[in-house]
């Protein structure tokens, strides 16, 4: 998943209707509160044998591919696709609302229900943990997907504990966008490498008369899951990590405080403006269309609309993408992206893997990344003529997934990333000093991973 | 509890008044066999809708589940009895913090939101009541920021407050209102305001156009100014009409989420609400604790709407509990309890 959406959840647990009458609130609220609390856990009672069961990928027919809403239109081009080949096994998409918290909440209702209703998931790659620990997914034989041909690391996110529970199908990568016209201008030729180059270029370019009014460096910082992706970024250029292999927690560590000063430095001193504690990714991509920034760290769906020339970006045409810089050579991405698996509760499991395996495979990801935009898994797409011509920035993408650290892989991700924000946040903020933030997460992380 | 309240007396009254007063015992107990059955479909879905989930959203809060990874990595099923630990839990360590910060910014949006709205919304009540030209007009278009729903609002408000918004443009001074910080409850507040006063000035509107022209005549006759007249008659005239307003609203506000939601985002101290707590435990799947903070709240908002009743005298209850007493005492004036009955609810 790229887009952090801009705004928080407009989540009221289903209760706004009821609560418009007078005294009836009180009740209400923890009546309907209590209603959905019931009624998403009430039968767990068997639900242990879901893990092994399900690993028998049996039978044929109609399924379901559920995904969050498609921006493009084209998803449904694609199941037509698949439709025609095969009238006994159709596909009918259903359609999720666009806030990922939302997907991830009707899948997880879905689940606890253990409702037949829904069989392809789309997953965000954080989700697989969670998903896969709660046994709502079936896993899947490694030998029936062609994962040689995909990035190993867009892999690793569809695994939990060394089984397959999702396939790969779009990845993202965060890339360095910078301005080659002012660049150029000052008299440099290459994207800067490390942040020490950055910030000279910033400085060069500022003495320019076009630099004027011209801001250094932008990454997202407000306190969404966008500064989770920040931190998991400067920390993994500086060579640390918010939870090591062994899932336990590593910020006490040279690197971690190394990359989160980075941060807290940068915003400091001016290099990242102090508005950035406000905007989105779509704040992000129009501060930078508005000419008014020089170097930005973004997701790569950015690219054709700031190049896009009717007029709504002022940046058409005058930058390129590089590698993230780090503190010392190039940086690490934060990978993003969706992955496809099968509802453990679902019927037709055969179909849902072959399902899985079209849309996954090289002539829909091909159709899809021409259609769409979205990064392809599959690694010949990137240097592919064709695609390549279309898409200039793929090599740059290509190596940036290569190199790209996943998020904190953890079965309670959701607290594990608020914990993360809180903490980012208040360091980068000045509310805490790194040390003092990093000792604290490093506290709350403990538990939470300690499963 | 106001169907309760609906439902009975009427009830109570048509069979009282099915039979003229014969003080026969069995009688009375007839009546009364009968009028239970004709409540009992109201009390089984009352019993249904609300007794039901409130006992069993109570009995989830008594339970954890979903603790802890197998071997396999994972986890565990089945639930497991915990007493009142969830409920301890909130008030421990970090918990603990998160929630007295949630308690306070809920009480203190619920105080700040509902005088400032009261205010305006008595004041559009006033204005809206003149006799002028284009006085539909202003009706109307004061009752647009209620008619929009509210996550919609948040989002505009999130657009004039965002940092190269509307609001700093007007205020020719950057002030970063979305960002986690005191003036995120200030953004919040002043959305909220915009958002409900039209609410309290309808319903005040409603209690102003039941005063009698007549009583006004008499209190000009009198010599009163129009100061003393607003706090002599309109103020107690509408006192009830505004004292319910101001209880709906109270209730609202001590479970907002929605508006802080959108407008700022969940997981922000500044602006996290209990019911923003109880959602936040119930989508990372810790049912229990959600229901838990659910319970809290349900208390903590029973205790204020009782506080209130008590210490101001909003008659929601009070005439009805006046009306049984008219009957215990068997002074028979039943068509006239009735009436005032009705035209308490659709006040």
């Amino acid at each position: 998943m790229r887009r952090i959406p801009p705004i928080g959840a407009p989540v009221s647990p289903g209760t706004r209707p009821l609560l418009t009458r007078p005294l009836v609130t009180g009740p209400l609220l923890c009546a309907a509160l209590a209603l959905s609390l019931s009624a998403c856990g009430g039968d767990d009672g068997g639900a242990s044998k879901g893990g092994a069961a399900a690993a028998s990928l049996t039978g044929r027919g109609p399924i379901t591919f559920v995904t969050g809403k498609d921006r493009s239109g084209y998803l449904q081009k694609q199941v037509d696709g698949w439709n025609t080949d095969h009238p006994k096994e159709q596909v009918r998409i259903i359609e999720l609302p666009d806030e990922p918290n939302d997907q991830r909440q009707q899948m997880i209702q879905n689940a606890t229900t253990r409702s037949d209703a829904y069989s392809v998931l789309n997953l965000d790659v954080v989700w697989t943990a969670e998903f896969a620990a709660n046994r709502w997914l079936t896993p899947l034989p490694k030998d029936k997907v062609d994962l040689a041909k995909m990035l190993p690391a867009t892999v690793t996110t569809g695994q939990y504990r060394g089984n397959l529970y999702a396939v790969p199908s779009t990845s993202d990568a965060g890339m360095l966008y910078y301005r080659k016209d002012l660049l150029g201008k000052a008299g440099v030729s290459a994207p800067p490498k490390t942040y020490a180059e950055m910030w000279s270029d910033c400085d060069k370019v500022k003495k320019l008369p076009e630099g004027k009014g011209v801001d250094c460096f932008f990454t997202e910082v407000n306190k969404t899951e966008s500064i989770t992706i920040s931190a998991v970024e400067a920390i993994g250029s500086a060579g640390g990590s918010i939870v090591g292999a062994d899932g336990k927690p590593t910020l006490n560590t040279p690197q971690a405080k190394q990359g989160l000063e980075f941060l807290v430095n940068a915003k400091k001193d001016g290099r990242l403006p102090k508005e950035a504690v406000t905007l989105d990714t779509e704040g992000g991509r129009r501060y930078f269309q508005s000419g008014k920034l020089l170097f930005q760290r973004q997701w790569p769906y950015q690219y054709a609309l700031a190049n896009s020339g009717d007029g709504s970006s002022k940046v058409a045409g005058k930058f390129a993408v590089a590698q993230l810089p780090g503190p010392n050579g190039p940086g690490v991405a934060n990978l993003g992206g969706h992955n496809l698996a099968v509802s453990a509760f679902a019927k037709n499991k055969a179909t849902s893997l072959d399902f899985i395996r079209y849309l996954t495979g090289e002539q829909s990801q091909r159709a899809n990344l021409l259609a769409t935009s979205q990064a392809p898994t599959l690694a010949s797409l990137y240097d592919d003529p064709e695609t390549a011509k279309k898409f200039p920035y793929l090599p740059v993408l290509k190596q940036a997934i290569t190199n790209a650290k996943p998020r904190p892989v953890a079965v309670k991700y959701g607290d594990v990333t608020a914990a993360i924000q809180g903490e980012v946040y208040d360091a980068v903020t000045g509310k805490k000093t790194a040390d003092q933030a990093l000792a604290d997460l490093q506290g709350a992380l403990g538990p939470l991973t300690a499963q | 509890m106001t169907t309760t309240y609906d439902g009975t007396p009427p009830a109570a009254d048509t069979a009282a008044a099915g039979r003229p007063p014969r003080p026969r015992k069995r009688d009375v107990q007839g009546t009364k066999r009968l009028a239970a059955l004709l409540l009992s479909p109201t009390l089984l879905v009352l019993a249904l809708v609300i007794g039901y989930p409130v006992l069993a959203g109570f009995r989830e809060s008594l339970y954890a589940r979903g603790e802890g990874l197998d071997a396999d990595g994972f986890v565990v099923q089945g639930e497991r009895f915990v007493g009142l630990d969830n409920y301890t839990a909130i008030f421990h360590g970090d918990r603990g913090d998160a929630f007295w910060n949630a308690f306070g910014n809920t009480t203190f949006f619920t105080v700040t939101t509902v005088v400032l709205e009261t205010l305006i919304g008595v004041s559009m009540a006033l204005i809206m009541q003149r006799a002028f030209r284009g006085r539909a007009l202003v009706r109307a278009s004061i009752l647009v920021p209620w008619a929009i729903p509210t996550a919609i609002s948040g989002l505009l408000w999130r657009w004039i407050f965002q940092a190269d918004g509307a609001a700093n443009a007007v205020l020719r001074h950057q002030i970063l209102w979305t960002a986690d910080g005191f003036q995120a409850k200030l953004a919040v507040v002043i959305a909220e305001v915009w958002k409900t006063s039209p609410f309290i000035g309808l319903l005040v509107l409603a209690g102003l156009q039941m005063i009698p022209r007549d009583v006004y005549e008499a209190a000009r006759v009198d010599g009163a100014g129009p100061l003393q007249q607003f706090w002599r008659i309109t103020l107690p005239l509408v006192k009830p009409a505004l004292l319910v307003a101001v209880l709906f609203r109270m209730l609202d506000v001590l479970r907002m989420f929605d508006l802080p939601a959108v407008l700022i985002g969940v997981n922000q101290k500044s602006v996290e609400t209990l019911t923003m707590i109880a959602w936040f435990e119930a989508s990372n799947l810790r049912y229990g604790s959600a229901a838990a903070y659910a319970t809290i709240l349900f208390l903590y908002i029973a205790l204020i709407a009782y506080l209130f009743v008590k210490l101001l005298g909003a008659d929601i209850i009070g005439e009805a509990r006046q009306q049984t007493k008219r009957h215990h005492t068997k002074r028979h004036r039943r068509n006239r309890p009735v009436k005032g009955k009705r035209k308490k609810v659709t006040a």
